[in-house]
Protein backbone atom coordinates (compact mmCIF):
# COMPACT_ATOMS: atom_id res chain seq x y z
CA UNK A 1 0.00 0.00 0.00
CA UNK A 2 2.69 2.39 1.12
CA UNK A 3 5.11 1.57 -1.67
CA UNK A 4 2.23 1.75 -4.17
CA UNK A 5 1.56 5.31 -3.02
CA UNK A 6 5.21 6.25 -3.47
CA UNK A 7 5.39 4.58 -6.87
CA UNK A 8 2.21 6.18 -8.20
CA UNK A 9 3.26 9.59 -6.87
CA UNK A 10 6.64 9.21 -8.52
CA UNK A 11 4.98 8.23 -11.80
CA UNK A 12 2.69 11.26 -11.57
CA UNK A 13 5.56 13.64 -10.79
CA UNK A 14 7.73 12.35 -13.63
CA UNK A 15 4.78 12.18 -16.02
CA UNK A 16 3.40 15.62 -15.32
CA UNK A 17 6.79 17.31 -15.17
CA UNK A 18 8.67 15.75 -18.09
CA UNK A 19 5.81 14.76 -20.36
CA UNK A 20 3.50 17.73 -19.92
CA UNK A 21 4.96 20.78 -18.15
CA UNK A 22 8.47 21.02 -19.63
CA UNK A 23 7.40 20.49 -23.28
CA UNK A 24 4.56 22.90 -22.60
CA UNK A 25 7.06 25.50 -21.36
CA UNK A 26 9.20 25.28 -24.48
CA UNK A 27 6.19 25.33 -26.76
CA UNK A 28 4.76 28.33 -24.89
CA UNK A 29 7.95 30.15 -25.86
CA UNK A 30 7.39 29.05 -29.44
CA UNK A 31 3.72 30.11 -29.25
CA UNK A 32 4.76 33.47 -27.85
CA UNK A 33 7.05 34.08 -30.82
CA UNK A 34 4.48 32.88 -33.36
CA UNK A 35 1.55 34.78 -31.83
CA UNK A 36 3.58 37.96 -31.44
CA UNK A 37 4.61 37.62 -35.07
CA UNK A 38 0.99 37.12 -36.08
CA UNK A 39 -0.08 40.20 -34.11
CA UNK A 40 2.72 42.27 -35.64
CA UNK A 41 1.97 40.92 -39.12
CA UNK A 42 5.26 39.10 -39.77
CA UNK A 43 5.98 35.36 -40.20
CA UNK A 44 7.94 34.60 -37.00
CA UNK A 45 10.12 31.48 -36.60
CA UNK A 46 8.95 29.15 -39.41
CA UNK A 47 12.14 27.52 -40.71
CA UNK A 48 12.93 24.58 -38.38
CA UNK A 49 10.57 21.73 -39.16
CA UNK A 50 7.01 22.13 -40.41
CA UNK A 51 5.72 25.63 -39.52
CA UNK A 52 8.77 26.03 -37.29
CA UNK A 53 7.50 23.42 -34.85
CA UNK A 54 11.00 22.13 -34.07
CA UNK A 55 12.24 25.62 -33.19
CA UNK A 56 12.21 24.95 -29.37
CA UNK A 57 14.64 22.04 -29.85
CA UNK A 58 16.96 24.24 -31.88
CA UNK A 59 16.68 26.89 -29.17
CA UNK A 60 17.63 24.46 -26.43
CA UNK A 61 20.66 23.25 -28.38
CA UNK A 62 21.68 26.84 -29.00
CA UNK A 63 21.34 27.77 -25.34
CA UNK A 64 23.25 24.70 -24.13
CA UNK A 65 26.26 25.13 -26.38
CA UNK A 66 26.56 28.89 -25.91
CA UNK A 67 29.43 30.17 -23.82
CA UNK A 68 28.48 30.24 -20.14
CA UNK A 69 30.06 33.56 -19.21
CA UNK A 70 30.46 34.60 -15.58
CA UNK A 71 31.30 38.30 -15.30
CA UNK A 72 34.06 39.42 -12.94
CA UNK A 73 32.87 40.84 -9.63
CA UNK A 74 29.77 38.70 -9.25
CA UNK A 75 29.09 36.80 -6.08
CA UNK A 76 29.66 33.40 -7.67
CA UNK A 77 27.66 31.12 -5.37
CA UNK A 78 24.54 33.28 -5.41
CA UNK A 79 25.01 33.97 -9.10
CA UNK A 80 24.66 30.22 -9.67
CA UNK A 81 21.91 29.76 -7.10
CA UNK A 82 19.55 32.41 -8.48
CA UNK A 83 18.51 30.73 -11.78
CA UNK A 84 17.64 27.51 -9.91
CA UNK A 85 15.55 29.45 -7.40
CA UNK A 86 13.77 31.20 -10.26
CA UNK A 87 12.61 27.97 -11.86
CA UNK A 88 11.88 25.77 -8.83
CA UNK A 89 8.92 27.40 -7.00
CA UNK A 90 6.62 27.45 -10.01
CA UNK A 91 7.25 23.75 -10.61
CA UNK A 92 6.60 22.89 -6.96
CA UNK A 93 3.34 24.89 -7.06
CA UNK A 94 1.88 22.45 -9.58
CA UNK A 95 2.09 19.65 -6.97
CA UNK A 96 -1.23 20.60 -5.36
CA UNK A 97 -3.18 21.40 -8.52
CA UNK A 98 -5.60 18.64 -9.57
CA UNK A 99 -4.95 18.23 -13.29
CA UNK A 100 -7.46 15.44 -13.84
CA UNK A 101 -10.06 13.32 -12.07
CA UNK A 102 -8.77 9.77 -11.74
CA UNK A 103 -6.85 7.50 -14.07
CA UNK A 104 -7.06 3.77 -13.22
CA UNK A 105 -8.47 4.86 -9.83
CA UNK A 106 -5.37 6.92 -9.07
CA UNK A 107 -6.33 10.53 -8.25
CA UNK A 108 -4.69 12.86 -10.73
CA UNK A 109 -3.15 15.24 -8.23
CA UNK A 110 0.34 14.83 -6.85
CA UNK A 111 -0.33 16.02 -3.28
CA UNK A 112 -3.95 16.41 -2.24
CA UNK A 113 -3.26 18.48 0.88
CA UNK A 114 -5.98 20.27 2.84
CA UNK A 115 -4.20 23.63 2.55
CA UNK A 116 -4.09 23.63 -1.26
CA UNK A 117 -4.33 27.30 -2.03
CA UNK A 118 -2.11 28.35 0.89
CA UNK A 119 0.54 26.05 -0.54
CA UNK A 120 0.26 27.81 -3.88
CA UNK A 121 0.71 31.21 -2.27
CA UNK A 122 3.49 30.13 0.09
CA UNK A 123 5.61 28.46 -2.57
CA UNK A 124 4.76 31.20 -5.07
CA UNK A 125 6.05 33.81 -2.65
CA UNK A 126 9.43 32.03 -2.62
CA UNK A 127 9.74 32.83 -6.32
CA UNK A 128 10.87 36.35 -5.52
CA UNK A 129 14.17 35.04 -4.07
CA UNK A 130 15.48 33.92 -7.44
CA UNK A 131 14.90 37.35 -8.93
CA UNK A 132 16.19 39.35 -5.95
CA UNK A 133 19.31 37.22 -5.52
CA UNK A 134 19.94 37.23 -9.27
CA UNK A 135 19.74 41.01 -9.31
CA UNK A 136 21.94 41.39 -6.29
CA UNK A 137 24.60 38.79 -7.07
CA UNK A 138 25.20 40.24 -10.54
CA UNK A 139 26.86 43.21 -8.82
CA UNK A 140 25.62 45.59 -11.47
CA UNK A 141 23.23 48.48 -11.13
CA UNK A 142 20.51 47.70 -13.69
CA UNK A 143 19.98 44.11 -12.57
CA UNK A 144 19.91 45.35 -8.98
CA UNK A 145 17.22 47.89 -9.82
CA UNK A 146 15.29 45.12 -11.55
CA UNK A 147 15.53 42.93 -8.46
CA UNK A 148 14.39 45.71 -6.14
CA UNK A 149 11.49 46.60 -8.41
CA UNK A 150 10.46 43.00 -8.67
CA UNK A 151 10.41 42.31 -4.95
CA UNK A 152 8.31 45.37 -4.15
CA UNK A 153 5.95 44.55 -7.01
CA UNK A 154 5.52 40.93 -5.96
CA UNK A 155 4.93 41.82 -2.32
CA UNK A 156 2.33 44.42 -3.30
CA UNK A 157 0.37 42.20 -5.62
CA UNK A 158 0.49 39.16 -3.36
CA UNK A 159 -2.07 40.89 -1.15
CA UNK A 160 -4.59 41.31 -3.97
CA UNK A 161 -3.89 37.74 -5.04
CA UNK A 162 -4.68 36.41 -1.58
CA UNK A 163 -7.76 38.56 -1.04
CA UNK A 164 -9.20 37.74 -4.46
CA UNK A 165 -9.61 34.04 -3.66
CA UNK A 166 -11.30 34.51 -0.27
CA UNK A 167 -14.82 34.76 -1.83
CA UNK A 168 -14.32 31.33 -3.38
CA UNK A 169 -13.46 29.76 -0.09
CA UNK A 170 -16.39 31.48 1.60
CA UNK A 171 -18.56 29.48 -0.81
CA UNK A 172 -16.64 26.22 -0.79
CA UNK A 173 -15.70 26.19 2.89
CA UNK A 174 -12.48 24.25 2.33
CA UNK A 175 -8.98 25.11 1.11
CA UNK A 176 -8.39 21.79 -0.63
CA UNK A 177 -8.22 22.37 -4.38
CA UNK A 178 -9.94 19.07 -5.25
CA UNK A 179 -12.88 20.24 -3.12
CA UNK A 180 -13.00 23.48 -5.08
CA UNK A 181 -13.24 21.50 -8.32
CA UNK A 182 -15.83 19.15 -6.77
CA UNK A 183 -17.93 22.16 -5.71
CA UNK A 184 -17.77 23.60 -9.22
CA UNK A 185 -18.90 20.29 -10.72
CA UNK A 186 -21.92 20.25 -8.41
CA UNK A 187 -22.78 23.95 -8.63
CA UNK A 188 -21.34 25.10 -11.93
CA UNK A 189 -18.11 26.95 -12.69
CA UNK A 190 -17.58 30.06 -10.63
CA UNK A 191 -17.39 32.54 -13.48
CA UNK A 192 -19.77 30.70 -15.81
CA UNK A 193 -23.23 30.61 -14.16
CA UNK A 194 -24.79 29.09 -17.30
CA UNK A 195 -23.10 25.77 -16.50
CA UNK A 196 -24.76 23.56 -13.89
CA UNK A 197 -27.99 24.64 -12.18
CA UNK A 198 -28.43 27.75 -14.31
CA UNK A 199 -32.05 28.36 -13.19
CA UNK A 200 -30.84 29.38 -9.72
CA UNK A 201 -30.96 33.23 -9.55
CA UNK A 202 -28.58 33.42 -6.57
CA UNK A 203 -25.93 31.83 -8.71
CA UNK A 204 -26.24 34.56 -11.30
CA UNK A 205 -25.97 37.14 -8.52
CA UNK A 206 -22.87 35.41 -7.14
CA UNK A 207 -21.30 35.45 -10.57
CA UNK A 208 -20.79 39.23 -10.27
CA UNK A 209 -18.34 39.10 -7.32
CA UNK A 210 -16.80 35.98 -8.83
CA UNK A 211 -16.06 37.86 -12.05
CA UNK A 212 -14.51 40.68 -10.00
CA UNK A 213 -12.42 38.08 -8.14
CA UNK A 214 -11.31 36.53 -11.39
CA UNK A 215 -10.36 39.91 -12.79
CA UNK A 216 -8.33 40.89 -9.71
CA UNK A 217 -6.68 37.48 -9.54
CA UNK A 218 -5.79 37.57 -13.21
CA UNK A 219 -4.26 41.05 -13.03
CA UNK A 220 -2.33 40.15 -9.87
CA UNK A 221 -1.10 37.01 -11.61
CA UNK A 222 0.21 39.14 -14.48
CA UNK A 223 2.13 41.19 -11.94
CA UNK A 224 3.40 38.12 -10.08
CA UNK A 225 4.76 36.54 -13.23
CA UNK A 226 6.35 39.84 -14.37
CA UNK A 227 4.44 39.85 -17.60
CA UNK A 228 3.63 42.90 -19.65
CA UNK A 229 1.80 45.26 -18.84
CA UNK A 230 3.60 44.79 -15.49
CA UNK A 231 7.06 43.66 -16.61
CA UNK A 232 8.84 46.55 -14.89
CA UNK A 233 11.54 44.27 -13.34
CA UNK A 234 12.82 43.40 -16.79
CA UNK A 235 11.73 46.39 -18.84
CA UNK A 236 14.21 46.29 -21.71
CA UNK A 237 14.00 49.96 -22.54
CA UNK A 238 14.61 51.08 -18.96
CA UNK A 239 16.80 48.45 -17.37
CA UNK A 240 18.55 46.73 -20.30
CA UNK A 241 16.86 43.46 -19.40
CA UNK A 242 16.55 43.75 -15.63
CA UNK A 243 17.69 41.10 -13.19
CA UNK A 244 18.99 38.69 -15.84
CA UNK A 245 21.10 41.19 -17.79
CA UNK A 246 24.39 39.62 -16.65
CA UNK A 247 23.31 36.03 -17.32
CA UNK A 248 24.09 34.06 -20.43
CA UNK A 249 23.60 30.59 -21.87
CA UNK A 250 21.56 28.08 -19.86
CA UNK A 251 21.47 30.24 -16.73
CA UNK A 252 19.64 32.91 -18.68
CA UNK A 253 17.41 30.21 -20.13
CA UNK A 254 16.44 29.06 -16.64
CA UNK A 255 15.25 32.59 -15.79
CA UNK A 256 13.44 32.75 -19.08
CA UNK A 257 11.80 29.34 -18.76
CA UNK A 258 11.04 30.03 -15.10
CA UNK A 259 8.85 32.91 -16.20
CA UNK A 260 6.92 30.64 -18.55
CA UNK A 261 6.63 27.91 -15.93
CA UNK A 262 5.22 30.51 -13.56
CA UNK A 263 2.71 31.44 -16.25
CA UNK A 264 1.67 27.81 -16.65
CA UNK A 265 1.40 27.31 -12.89
CA UNK A 266 -0.62 30.52 -12.58
CA UNK A 267 -2.95 29.51 -15.40
CA UNK A 268 -3.37 26.05 -13.84
CA UNK A 269 -4.36 27.63 -10.52
CA UNK A 270 -6.77 30.01 -12.27
CA UNK A 271 -8.37 27.14 -14.18
CA UNK A 272 -8.79 25.19 -10.96
CA UNK A 273 -10.22 28.08 -8.98
CA UNK A 274 -12.49 29.77 -11.49
CA UNK A 275 -12.90 27.68 -14.63
CA UNK A 276 -14.01 24.35 -13.18
CA UNK A 277 -10.66 22.56 -13.27
CA UNK A 278 -10.81 19.39 -15.34
CA UNK A 279 -14.59 19.46 -15.60
CA UNK A 280 -16.39 19.95 -18.88
CA UNK A 281 -20.18 19.62 -19.15
CA UNK A 282 -21.12 16.20 -20.51
CA UNK A 283 -17.79 14.47 -19.89
CA UNK A 284 -17.94 12.09 -16.88
CA UNK A 285 -14.98 11.66 -14.54
CA UNK A 286 -12.37 8.94 -14.64
CA UNK A 287 -14.35 6.40 -12.61
CA UNK A 288 -16.35 5.62 -15.78
CA UNK A 289 -13.33 4.39 -17.71
CA UNK A 290 -9.73 5.37 -18.35
CA UNK A 291 -10.63 7.09 -21.61
CA UNK A 292 -12.68 9.66 -19.67
CA UNK A 293 -9.88 10.07 -17.14
CA UNK A 294 -7.53 10.87 -20.00
CA UNK A 295 -10.09 13.24 -21.54
CA UNK A 296 -10.34 15.12 -18.25
CA UNK A 297 -6.59 15.72 -18.24
CA UNK A 298 -6.77 16.91 -21.85
CA UNK A 299 -9.65 19.26 -20.96
CA UNK A 300 -7.64 20.72 -18.08
CA UNK A 301 -4.60 21.43 -20.20
CA UNK A 302 -6.77 22.76 -23.02
CA UNK A 303 -8.12 25.36 -20.59
CA UNK A 304 -4.59 26.14 -19.40
CA UNK A 305 -3.50 26.62 -23.01
CA UNK A 306 -6.40 28.98 -23.65
CA UNK A 307 -5.33 31.11 -20.68
CA UNK A 308 -1.71 31.03 -21.84
CA UNK A 309 -2.83 32.34 -25.20
CA UNK A 310 -4.60 35.15 -23.35
CA UNK A 311 -1.36 35.95 -21.47
CA UNK A 312 0.51 36.21 -24.76
CA UNK A 313 -2.24 38.18 -26.42
CA UNK A 314 -2.22 40.77 -23.62
CA UNK A 315 1.56 41.06 -23.72
CA UNK A 316 1.62 42.02 -27.39
CA UNK A 317 -1.41 44.30 -27.20
CA UNK A 318 -1.07 46.50 -24.11
CA UNK A 319 1.67 49.05 -23.42
CA UNK A 320 3.66 48.95 -20.18
CA UNK A 321 2.59 50.80 -17.04
CA UNK A 322 4.85 53.34 -15.38
CA UNK A 323 6.27 52.18 -12.05
CA UNK A 324 4.32 54.61 -9.85
CA UNK A 325 1.15 53.79 -11.80
CA UNK A 326 1.73 50.12 -11.13
CA UNK A 327 2.13 50.67 -7.39
CA UNK A 328 -0.86 53.01 -7.16
CA UNK A 329 -3.00 50.59 -9.13
CA UNK A 330 -2.02 47.72 -6.86
CA UNK A 331 -2.47 49.44 -3.53
CA UNK A 332 -5.26 51.91 -4.21
CA UNK A 333 -7.44 50.02 -6.64
CA UNK A 334 -7.04 46.23 -6.71
CA UNK A 335 -6.48 45.86 -2.97
CA UNK A 336 -9.68 47.81 -2.19
CA UNK A 337 -11.64 46.09 -4.95
CA UNK A 338 -10.73 42.68 -3.55
CA UNK A 339 -11.66 43.78 -0.01
CA UNK A 340 -15.05 45.21 -1.04
CA UNK A 341 -15.65 42.07 -3.05
CA UNK A 342 -15.32 39.93 0.09
CA UNK A 343 -18.01 42.00 1.84
CA UNK A 344 -20.20 41.74 -1.26
CA UNK A 345 -20.04 37.96 -1.21
CA UNK A 346 -20.60 37.89 2.55
CA UNK A 347 -23.69 40.11 2.07
CA UNK A 348 -25.11 37.89 -0.67
CA UNK A 349 -24.47 34.77 1.40
CA UNK A 350 -26.11 36.32 4.46
CA UNK A 351 -29.16 37.61 2.55
CA UNK A 352 -29.95 34.42 0.66
CA UNK A 353 -28.72 31.85 3.22
CA UNK A 354 -26.87 29.89 0.56
CA UNK B 1 10.80 6.40 5.92
CA UNK B 2 9.21 8.91 8.23
CA UNK B 3 12.15 8.71 10.63
CA UNK B 4 14.57 9.25 7.76
CA UNK B 5 12.62 12.31 6.60
CA UNK B 6 12.50 13.58 10.17
CA UNK B 7 16.28 13.43 10.45
CA UNK B 8 16.72 15.09 7.06
CA UNK B 9 14.44 17.98 8.00
CA UNK B 10 15.84 18.31 11.51
CA UNK B 11 19.43 18.30 10.28
CA UNK B 12 18.58 20.83 7.58
CA UNK B 13 16.99 23.08 10.18
CA UNK B 14 19.84 22.81 12.71
CA UNK B 15 22.73 23.12 10.25
CA UNK B 16 21.26 26.19 8.60
CA UNK B 17 20.23 27.58 11.99
CA UNK B 18 23.90 27.46 13.03
CA UNK B 19 24.87 28.92 9.66
CA UNK B 20 22.73 31.97 10.42
CA UNK B 21 25.03 33.02 13.25
CA UNK B 22 28.31 31.73 11.80
CA UNK B 23 28.07 33.42 8.41
CA UNK B 24 29.85 36.75 8.08
CA UNK B 25 27.84 37.72 5.02
CA UNK B 26 24.40 39.05 6.11
CA UNK B 27 22.76 37.87 2.87
CA UNK B 28 24.04 34.34 3.49
CA UNK B 29 22.69 34.52 7.06
CA UNK B 30 19.27 35.65 5.88
CA UNK B 31 19.07 32.89 3.28
CA UNK B 32 20.21 30.30 5.82
CA UNK B 33 17.35 31.41 8.04
CA UNK B 34 14.95 30.86 5.13
CA UNK B 35 16.22 27.29 4.65
CA UNK B 36 15.95 26.74 8.39
CA UNK B 37 12.31 27.87 8.26
CA UNK B 38 11.66 25.47 5.42
CA UNK B 39 13.07 22.62 7.52
CA UNK B 40 10.82 23.64 10.41
CA UNK B 41 7.81 23.76 8.09
CA UNK B 42 8.64 20.24 6.90
CA UNK B 43 8.69 19.02 10.50
CA UNK B 44 5.27 20.58 11.13
CA UNK B 45 3.86 19.00 8.00
CA UNK B 46 5.15 15.58 8.99
CA UNK B 47 3.07 15.96 12.15
CA UNK B 48 0.00 16.58 9.94
CA UNK B 49 -0.01 20.22 11.11
CA UNK B 50 -0.20 21.46 7.53
CA UNK B 51 -1.64 24.82 8.41
CA UNK B 52 1.11 25.85 10.84
CA UNK B 53 3.74 24.50 8.47
CA UNK B 54 2.53 26.40 5.47
CA UNK B 55 1.97 29.61 7.45
CA UNK B 56 5.59 29.30 8.55
CA UNK B 57 6.63 29.36 4.89
CA UNK B 58 4.08 31.95 3.81
CA UNK B 59 4.73 34.49 6.55
CA UNK B 60 8.38 34.03 7.51
CA UNK B 61 10.08 32.64 4.41
CA UNK B 62 7.79 34.35 1.89
CA UNK B 63 7.18 37.77 3.41
CA UNK B 64 9.34 38.68 6.42
CA UNK B 65 12.64 37.36 5.07
CA UNK B 66 12.07 38.95 1.67
CA UNK B 67 11.83 42.32 3.40
CA UNK B 68 14.93 41.50 5.48
CA UNK B 69 16.86 40.58 2.35
CA UNK B 70 15.60 43.74 0.70
CA UNK B 71 17.09 45.88 3.49
CA UNK B 72 20.34 43.89 3.77
CA UNK B 73 21.05 44.23 0.06
CA UNK B 74 20.99 48.00 0.38
CA UNK B 75 23.74 47.85 3.04
CA UNK B 76 27.46 48.00 2.35
CA UNK B 77 28.30 44.32 2.66
CA UNK B 78 32.05 44.78 2.37
CA UNK B 79 32.17 46.75 5.62
CA UNK B 80 30.14 44.03 7.28
CA UNK B 81 32.48 41.31 6.03
CA UNK B 82 35.60 43.14 7.21
CA UNK B 83 34.31 43.84 10.71
CA UNK B 84 36.56 42.28 13.38
CA UNK B 85 35.14 39.65 15.69
CA UNK B 86 35.01 40.88 19.28
CA UNK B 87 36.46 37.77 20.98
CA UNK B 88 35.74 38.60 24.67
CA UNK B 89 32.11 39.38 23.82
CA UNK B 90 31.79 36.19 21.77
CA UNK B 91 33.28 34.10 24.59
CA UNK B 92 30.95 35.76 27.11
CA UNK B 93 27.94 35.02 24.93
CA UNK B 94 29.01 31.41 24.48
CA UNK B 95 29.39 30.95 28.25
CA UNK B 96 25.94 32.43 28.96
CA UNK B 97 24.35 30.23 26.31
CA UNK B 98 26.14 27.15 27.68
CA UNK B 99 25.02 27.85 31.26
CA UNK B 100 21.47 28.36 30.05
CA UNK B 101 21.58 25.06 28.14
CA UNK B 102 22.76 23.21 31.28
CA UNK B 103 19.95 24.78 33.29
CA UNK B 104 17.32 23.78 30.74
CA UNK B 105 18.70 20.23 30.58
CA UNK B 106 18.72 19.87 34.36
CA UNK B 107 15.12 21.10 34.65
CA UNK B 108 13.90 18.82 31.86
CA UNK B 109 15.90 15.90 33.32
CA UNK B 110 13.89 16.17 36.54
CA UNK B 111 10.52 15.99 34.72
CA UNK B 112 9.20 12.44 34.76
CA UNK B 113 6.98 13.11 31.73
CA UNK B 114 10.00 13.95 29.63
CA UNK B 115 11.33 10.39 30.02
CA UNK B 116 8.09 8.68 29.08
CA UNK B 117 7.43 7.50 25.54
CA UNK B 118 3.94 8.55 24.66
CA UNK B 119 1.69 6.33 22.56
CA UNK B 120 1.53 7.45 18.92
CA UNK B 121 -1.21 9.92 18.18
CA UNK B 122 -4.13 8.87 16.06
CA UNK B 123 -3.98 10.18 12.51
CA UNK B 124 -5.98 13.38 12.41
CA UNK B 125 -9.07 13.24 10.27
CA UNK B 126 -10.35 16.76 10.87
CA UNK B 127 -9.48 19.73 8.75
CA UNK B 128 -6.90 21.63 10.77
CA UNK B 129 -7.52 24.95 9.01
CA UNK B 130 -11.21 24.80 9.94
CA UNK B 131 -10.24 23.78 13.47
CA UNK B 132 -7.92 26.76 13.92
CA UNK B 133 -10.57 29.11 12.55
CA UNK B 134 -13.38 27.80 14.73
CA UNK B 135 -11.22 27.91 17.84
CA UNK B 136 -10.04 31.44 17.12
CA UNK B 137 -13.50 32.83 16.47
CA UNK B 138 -15.30 31.07 19.35
CA UNK B 139 -13.06 30.39 22.35
CA UNK B 140 -10.50 33.11 21.73
CA UNK B 141 -12.61 35.72 20.01
CA UNK B 142 -11.79 38.55 22.42
CA UNK B 143 -7.99 38.14 22.40
CA UNK B 144 -8.18 37.78 18.64
CA UNK B 145 -9.98 41.11 18.31
CA UNK B 146 -7.50 42.76 20.69
CA UNK B 147 -4.60 41.52 18.57
CA UNK B 148 -6.38 42.92 15.54
CA UNK B 149 -6.56 46.35 17.15
CA UNK B 150 -2.91 46.06 18.19
CA UNK B 151 -1.81 45.28 14.64
CA UNK B 152 -3.90 48.16 13.32
CA UNK B 153 -2.27 50.56 15.77
CA UNK B 154 1.17 49.31 14.78
CA UNK B 155 0.33 49.79 11.11
CA UNK B 156 -0.88 53.34 11.67
CA UNK B 157 2.24 54.01 13.75
CA UNK B 158 4.51 52.83 10.95
CA UNK B 159 2.70 54.99 8.40
CA UNK B 160 2.91 58.04 10.66
CA UNK B 161 6.62 57.51 11.34
CA UNK B 162 7.58 57.02 7.71
CA UNK B 163 5.49 59.99 6.55
CA UNK B 164 7.02 62.31 9.16
CA UNK B 165 10.53 61.53 8.03
CA UNK B 166 9.56 62.42 4.49
CA UNK B 167 8.12 65.80 5.59
CA UNK B 168 11.38 66.76 7.37
CA UNK B 169 13.35 66.52 4.17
Amino acid sequence: MYSWLILSSLAKIVGILFVVILPMVSYTVYAERRVSAFIQDRPGPNRVGPAGLLQPIADVVKLLIKEDFTPAGVNTFYYWLAPCLAMMPSIITIAVVPFGSTLFDVPMVIADVNIGILWVFAIGSLGVYGIVIGGWASNSKYPFLGGVRSSSQMISYELSLGLAVIPIFMLVGKLRLTDVVRYQIDHGWFIAPFIGDWANPVKWLLAIPMLISFFVFMVAMFAETNRLPFDLPEAEQELAGGYHTEYSSMKFALFFLGEYTAMIAGSAVMVTLFLGGWHFPGIPDGSHGWIFGLTNIVVFFAKVTALLFFFIWVRWTLPRFRYDQLMRLGWLFFFELALVNIFLVAGILACFHV
Amino acid sequence: MQLFLFWCAALLMLVFGVAVILNRNPVASALSLVVSFLGLATLFMMLDAYFIGIIQVLVYAGAVMVLFLFIIMLLDLRAENLRKINWPATAGGAVVAFVFLIQVLSVIGRLTDAKKTFPPLARSTIDDVRNVGVTLFTNFNFPFQVIGVLVLVATIGVVVLSKRELANK
